[in-house]
């Protein structure tokens, strides 16, 4: 327990230093308008980490298996199509005309609904084999995104430039009220997460071992489920997607968390997450001059490594 | 082969052909200036100016590219034994474009098929580095071989997203890379001529793919030169693969779903699929081409886009398929 405890605290640490490096790192310009844009940046990047940290995490635990994660089954994808069919369905007067909050309810709404119908089907068509689960989860975003792609060459080039803009908001230009929107419903989402920490330590040990417990489990992983579909909708809205980050996070933890208790793993993940986005933001800026972009890098180095454990998964 | 199953074998042919000869036909007519029937054998000289330049040049490629991916998958199948491997789940494609953008960059002043031949390298290189994974797979499950054929072509295409993000050449890599043939001319897409010759060549060694693909010792106790083999098969494949990513574009999951479906009707002879197989390819190319063309009339959708949603369909269907059969986890 000792151990455990310390790397907690070592996470919370690095947390702080993390995020107060980002805040005064290289200002060269005034104080007050570094610090006001910085911390815009950041309160988006602890947001968006936190809530993809731990919505993976649980993900994992529901689907029983390190290799899923949301963005792997094709959640991403299905973000970027469900904003091409708005713009498409509603027009872009009718987008830009509603206020954030609204269009933020919409897009997350319809995201949390159809994730939801998503993983429900996926996870019970197919919860006998792993490897099935995962392929169909790529190409159904390989799908999603080919359909995006066909309902964006229906638009007119002015309709298409609004989804774009739509789509691609990014850490650099967050919208500030936009950002209390998402922070309100990302933290109402993990404070809802708390009372249901212990059940998931249950849901852990698979479905027939947790029934045999007293648990109910359809009831616990749905409700599950549904706020990690809120989590990811609510930072996918806000940022863009970002595939590989909740794949890299919650293995993180687990390898650097030694235990298997969902109260100090899932807080743990958020805090990792944090650390990623803030950490690989503060590398995109100073090493690598903003040449690339946080989600280039994910992608690269979550690749990579979700290729290794397949690979590793593979030759048992 | 139980009886009756010949006859409906070549009521399927028939089936096929029609349909191709139908979508060749739109291919050739449909546009801002139609050319109907009537007039498609004995054109004016402004409709065969029409044709010449652009509707035939664009049929012929079509069908080339069409006709080379399906046969490249097959190959690729036959050779790994696993009909989930194809020029688009093992990182020939992937690597193909990395070795354009490879090219564009370090050596700007290249030919077209300079280009390609670079192309064609790194492709080689890419798909025998799958292959060199595969090797170290227990499993020969064809659900596990897919996910890590797709995601180590994931991985090499993070490594162009990289490259091509800090030289500002993401949008001109998306134009390049979309499959579509809408810019395709006469006097420019020539060098596709190229896969027709390689296709010669894989027609000539199908019987010994399938036997390098029962194993090392296998084909050497039949008498196959098992590495010469195998290496032949490698260039057939990437060559193919990278000529028509050059010319054209990527056309996602055409050399997977191809062969499969292919073979559900006839069977896994090689040597008797291979024509089936590119012809399937060709005309799957073409109704794709042909739809895009009609559905946004005038504009057209890239057929990378219509074969991806189509492909993708076609793909699931045939995973879910493939997890049920008892036994499939060989």
């Amino acid at each position: 327990m000792g151990r455990v405890r310390h790397t907690v605290l070592g996470l919370g640490v690095a947390v702080a230093l993390a995020m107060l490096a980002y805040l005064v790192i290289d200002v060269e310009a005034s104080w007050s308008y570094a610090l006001d844009l910085r911390s815009r940046q950041l309160a988006a990047l602890v947001v968006v980490g936190a809530a993809i940290g731990a919505s993976s995490l649980v993900f994992q635990t529901i689907a029983g298996s390190r290799i899923l994660t949301p963005g792997v089954m094709g959640f991403d994808a299905l973000y970027v199509f469900i904003q091409t069919v708005i713009v498409f369905t509603l027009g872009p007067t009718a987008l830009q005309l509603m206020g954030i909050p609204e269009r933020f309810l919409l897009n997350t709404g319809l995201l949390a609904l159809f994730g939801l119908i998503l993983f429900r089907w996926l996870f019970r068509a197919h919860s006998r084999n792993l490897f099935v689960l995962v392929l169909v989860g790529i190409v159904i975003g390989a799908l999603f995104s080919s359909l995006a792609t066909l309902a964006s060459r229906m638009l007119s080039p002015d309709d298409y430039l609004t989804l774009q803009t739509v789509l691609f908001a990014s850490f650099n230009t967050v919208n500030l009220q936009l950002l209390l929107v998402t922070a309100a419903v990302t933290s109402v989402g993990l404070v809802a997460l708390v009372p249901m920490l212990r059940s998931l330590d249950v849901v852990d040990l698979g479905r027939d071992a947790a029934l045999g417990l007293g648990l109910d489990y359809h009831r616990a992983v749905t409700r599950a489920l549904l706020l990690v579909t809120l989590l990811v909708a609510t930072a996918t809205a806000l940022v863009g997607p970002m595939l590989f980050l909740g794949l890299l996070v919650a293995n993180l933890t687990r390898q650097v968390v030694p235990t298997h208790r969902h109260t100090i793993l899932v807080p743990a993940a958020a805090a990792v997450g944090v650390i990623c986005t803030v950490g690989g933001q503060l590398i995109v800026t100073h090493v690598f001059a903003l040449n690339t972009t946080l989600s280039v890098i994910v992608n690269l180095v979550g690749g990579l490594y979700f290729l290794l454990l397949l690979l590793k998964a593979v030759r048992l | 082969m139980p009886p009756g199953a010949a006859g409906r074998t070549t009521t399927w042919l028939i089936a096929g052909c029609v349909v191709l000869a139908v979508a060749a036909y739109l291919s050739l007519a449909i546009g801002v200036i139609p050319i109907p029937v009537h007039e498609m054998f004995s054109p004016d000289e402004r409709q065969w100016l029409l044709l010449r330049t652009t509707r035939l040049p664009r049929m012929i490629a079509i069908l080339l590219s069409g006709a080379a991916l399906a046969v490249a998958g097959l190959i690729m199948q036959r050779i790994t034994q696993n009909s989930f491997v194809s020029p688009s789940t093992s990182g020939t494609v992937e690597a193909a474009v990395l070795g354009v953008l490879i090219a564009t960059l370090a050596l700007p002043g290249l030919s077209l098929l300079a280009k390609m031949g670079f192309a064609i390298v790194v492709s080689i290189a890419g798909t025998a580095g799958f292959l060199t994974i595969l090797q170290h797979i227990r499993y020969s499950d064809p659900i596990v071989v897919a996910l890590v054929g797709i995601m180590y072509g994931g991985v090499l295409s993070a490594i162009t997203v990289f490259i091509a993000y800090q030289r500002d050449l993401l949008q001109l890599l998306e134009i390049w890379t979309t499959g579509s043939f809408s810019a395709v001319l006469a006097g420019q897409y020539e060098p596709l001529y190229l896969v027709l010759a390689v296709g010669i060549i894989g027609y000539l060694f199908a019987d010994r793919f399938t036997v390098v693909g029962m194993g090392k010792e296998f084909a050497t106790g039949l008498g196959v030169s098992y590495d010469v083999i195998l290496r032949v098969g490698l260039i057939v494949v990437s060559v193919m693969a990278a000529v028509v990513v050059v010319v054209v574009g990527v056309i996602p999951f055409l050399g997977l779903i191809v062969p499969n479906v292919v073979s559900m009707f006839f069977g896994d002879h090689v040597r008797r699929t291979l024509p089936i197989t590119a012809l399937a390819g060709a005309g799957f190319v073409l109704v794709c081409d042909v739809v895009g063309r009609i559905i946004r009339f005038p504009y057209e959708i890239p057929v990378a886009t219509i074969a991806g949603v189509i492909g993708a369909v076609v793909f699931i269907w045939l995973i879910l398929r493939a997890s049920r059969r008892p036994g499939a986890t060989r």
